[in-house]
């Protein structure tokens, strides 16, 4: 599915990333987990295509594809979808219209017809439900006045609606209640497929008692230093990042 | 030879009115073009728009029998045509509806006429006075409800024309009324200086929707009078969607108690449009609302001027007055000047003024790109957006759908 390999990456001439290897396969959930400051939202911003960052070696493959060549649209076109740690308002655009339009686009990019309109208000019935969004809230103005809980289920909302083949969730746990946190990992739960696959970040090992991950990793300084399976996530939650660190550090002796 | 000033110049092919105005206020409009002449940017009331350019046409005041049929109506209700300051045709009778040309109004309905407005410092308004050669007295019977929209349609056409109207609107105890004024043009080097007053009575209710769109060398200025009695309504919403020049003067008194008041104004300015709204609401007595939103989008090398004046008089105790204007600047050579004045002379009183100028939310933009937007439609949708909240003040559906459709044609919008 995606395929990143020594990535290197900065943000006005600050390293980010310093050689990320990372291959995600379809039907897989991956989980990363990291100290603040490791790079984990900045892997998830490039992924995107925020021009804020500029790549300074390595490169990525997408489905068969350069994902560093394509534009942001042209990602979200091939089946890439970010959920965003801080979903953004954006007053007077309506959520579903602008859904609406996006699916459209894709669609004509794949071309495949135009939704109907039937058709698509069906879909955002089916798909509301399953992130428990109150209809009203899925047809207002994109994130204006959403608590950040509805903010959060509202990108689940549009992760299903645009039924992406990798979902990058970047920290969607982080601020949620425990109900809040459930029907968020109730929904990707649902969207899973051996179709498709999901990167997950985050901060805590709370969510992946949820969504249970097929591989952990810990990423320290821009790069993975260490990968196993969801038991790693325990270890982390129990005994905190410092034994990496100090690993890390004798291994370098 | 005797020397003159700029603006005998300027006028000196003009034709003085026939109409019956008071002998005082001709007599004030002649003295005011003697003794003033163009302002310069040095007033500060034209700081930031300069008259060099119109200062320098001229201009002849031309009557044109048919009105050129490039104005399409919005609605089939009452339409009045008014081609370069000359009726040309005329509005089928409305129940509830008096129009009458000034050319055949009495003198005592003549005598309302520019009763609040300061002829003896305004020379567009002594230009409007001595050189209109024809208005429209509208009366709206008391109680009277009109239904549907009713049209003013002005145009301006030919080359170096001049197009000079008054309109005065008495809007009778009770009554509602619901008001178009759209301002076209075709041709080189028009002015149009439509002035309208509005006299709103107890209990009555007005609103009007001036839809500005002239051409790419015309010049506009409109000034707008509104006096206010006890527990009436105004709603004026201004959009500015093409023309070269474009300066607004809309001036608000609320005399009564109990009044609401709404001035809203959109303008999107692109190439080298130049576009000026100058507000001032007064507000004399107590227990009222007034509330302003001015938006607007500039882009290539547009200049837009924002100048909204609120009073709050001694003895307006317990209003609330709330001004706003918010701009986008799209383009590094566009500009805006914008300047909301609050004077607060009573204690119990809500008053709130601000104002933002700034650039489209790139973090927005990205968003709606990463859901599978082009950057086009993102950029285009965000814009649509800002201004839609001024579009949606408008109440008759057929006028905001004809604002939205003008504004995707012209900025090659996606809809």
């Amino acid at each position: 599915m995606i395929n990143i390999v020594n990535l290197h990456a900065e943000v006005e001439e600050k390293k980010i990333l310093k050689g990320l290897n990372l291959n995600v396969k379809a039907g897989e959930i991956h989980a990363i987990m990291g100290p603040n400051g490791s790079g984990k939202s900045t892997l998830a911003s490039i992924l995107a295509g925020k021009e804020d960052y500029t790549v300074t070696a390595g490169n990525v493959e997408f489905d068969g594809k350069d994902l560093l060549e394509l534009s942001t649209e042209d990602r979200a076109r091939q089946g890439l979808f970010l959920a965003f740690q801080y979903p953004i308002e954006i007053p007077g655009v309506s959520n579903v219209n602008f859904l609406k339009s996006a699916l459209n686009e894709i669609r004509e990019y794949r071309g495949e017809e135009q939704i109907s309109a039937k058709d698509f208000l069906a879909l955002v019935k089916e798909k509301s439900a399953l992130v428990e969004l109150d209809s009203k809230l899925a047809s207002r103005s994109v994130n204006e006045g959403f608590s950040g809980g509805e903010k959060k289920r509202n990108e689940i909302f549009q992760m299903a609606m645009l039924n992406p083949k990798l979902a990058i969730l970047d920290e969607t746990d982080s601020g949620l209640d425990i109900d809040a946190l459930r029907i968020v990992a109730n929904g990707v739960n649902k969207l899973r497929s051996p179709k498709n696959a999901a990167i997950i970040i985050t901060h805590y090992q709370r969510l992946l008692d949820y969504i249970i991950p097929d591989f952990v990793h810990v990423l320290y300084d821009g790069r993975i230093v260490k990968s196993g399976g969801k038991e790693l996530a325990l270890e982390l939650e129990e005994k905190g990042y410092d034994w990496i660190k100090e690993e890390l550090a004798s291994n370098a002796e | 030879m005797e020397n003159i000033s700029k603006i005998q110049a300027f006028a000196s092919k003009f034709k003085e009115t026939n109409l019956a105005f008071t002998p005082t206020s001709i007599a004030d409009a002649k003295n005011t073009l003697l003794h003033l002449d163009f302002p310069t940017t040095k007033t500060e009331f034209w700081k930031y728009t300069r008259l060099a350019k119109l200062a320098q046409l001229r201009l002849n005041q031309e009557k044109i029998r048919e009105n050129e049929q490039v104005v399409a109506p919005l609605t089939d209700n009452g339409i009045v045509r008014i081609t370069n300051g000359y009726i040309t045709s005329f509005s089928k009778e409305i129940a509830g509806l008096t129009i009458t040309p000034f050319s055949k109004c009495s003198e005592q309905q003549l005598s309302l006429i520019g009763k609040k407005a300061d002829l003896k410092q305004n020379i567009f308004l002594a230009l409007n006075t001595l050189y209109s050669q024809e208005g429209l007295f509208i009366e709206v019977e008391e109680n009277a409800q009109i239904e549907g929209v009713f049209q003013l349609l002005f145009h301006a056409h030919g080359e170096n024309c001049f197009a000079p109207f008054r309109v005065f609107i008495h809007v009778k105890k009770g009554s509602a009324f619901k008001l178009i004024q759209q301002f076209t043009a075709s041709g080189e080097h028009l002015f149009s200086l439509p002035i309208v007053e509005y006299l709103v009575e107890e209990n009555a209710r007005i609103s009007c929707d001036k839809l500005q769109m002239e051409n790419a060398s015309s010049f506009l200025l409109c000034e707008d009078y509104s006096i206010q009695k006890r527990n009436s309504t105004v709603l004026l919403n201004t959009f500015s969607i093409s023309g070269a020049w474009v300066r607004n003067n809309s001036s608000f008194l609320i005399e009564g108690e109990n009044c609401e008041t709404n001035l809203n104004g959109a303008y999107l300015l692109k190439d080298l449009q130049h576009l000026d709204n100058h507000t001032i609401v007064d507000h004399i007595a107590p227990h009222c609302n007034s509330n302003e939103l001015y938006k607007g989008i500039l882009s290539g090398k547009s200049t837009g001027v924002f100048n909204g004046k609120v009073f709050v008089r001694p003895n307006a105790q317990k209003i609330s007055a709330f001004q706003s204007n918010a701009n986008v600047l799209l383009s590094d050579d566009a500009s805006v000047n914008s300047k909301p004045e609050l004077e607060i002379y009573a204690n119990d009183v809500k008053c709130s003024h601000g104002s933002t100028t700034g650039q489209l939310d790139e973090n927005a933009v990205f968003y709606l790109r990463a859901r599978g937007l082009s950057e086009k439609s993102a950029r285009s949708l965000i814009t649509q957006a800002f201004i839609a909240e001024v579009v949606d003040k408008v109440e008759q559906k057929e006028v905001r759908d004809f604002i939205k459709n003008k504004l995707v044609e012209l900025h090659d919008w996606t809809n």
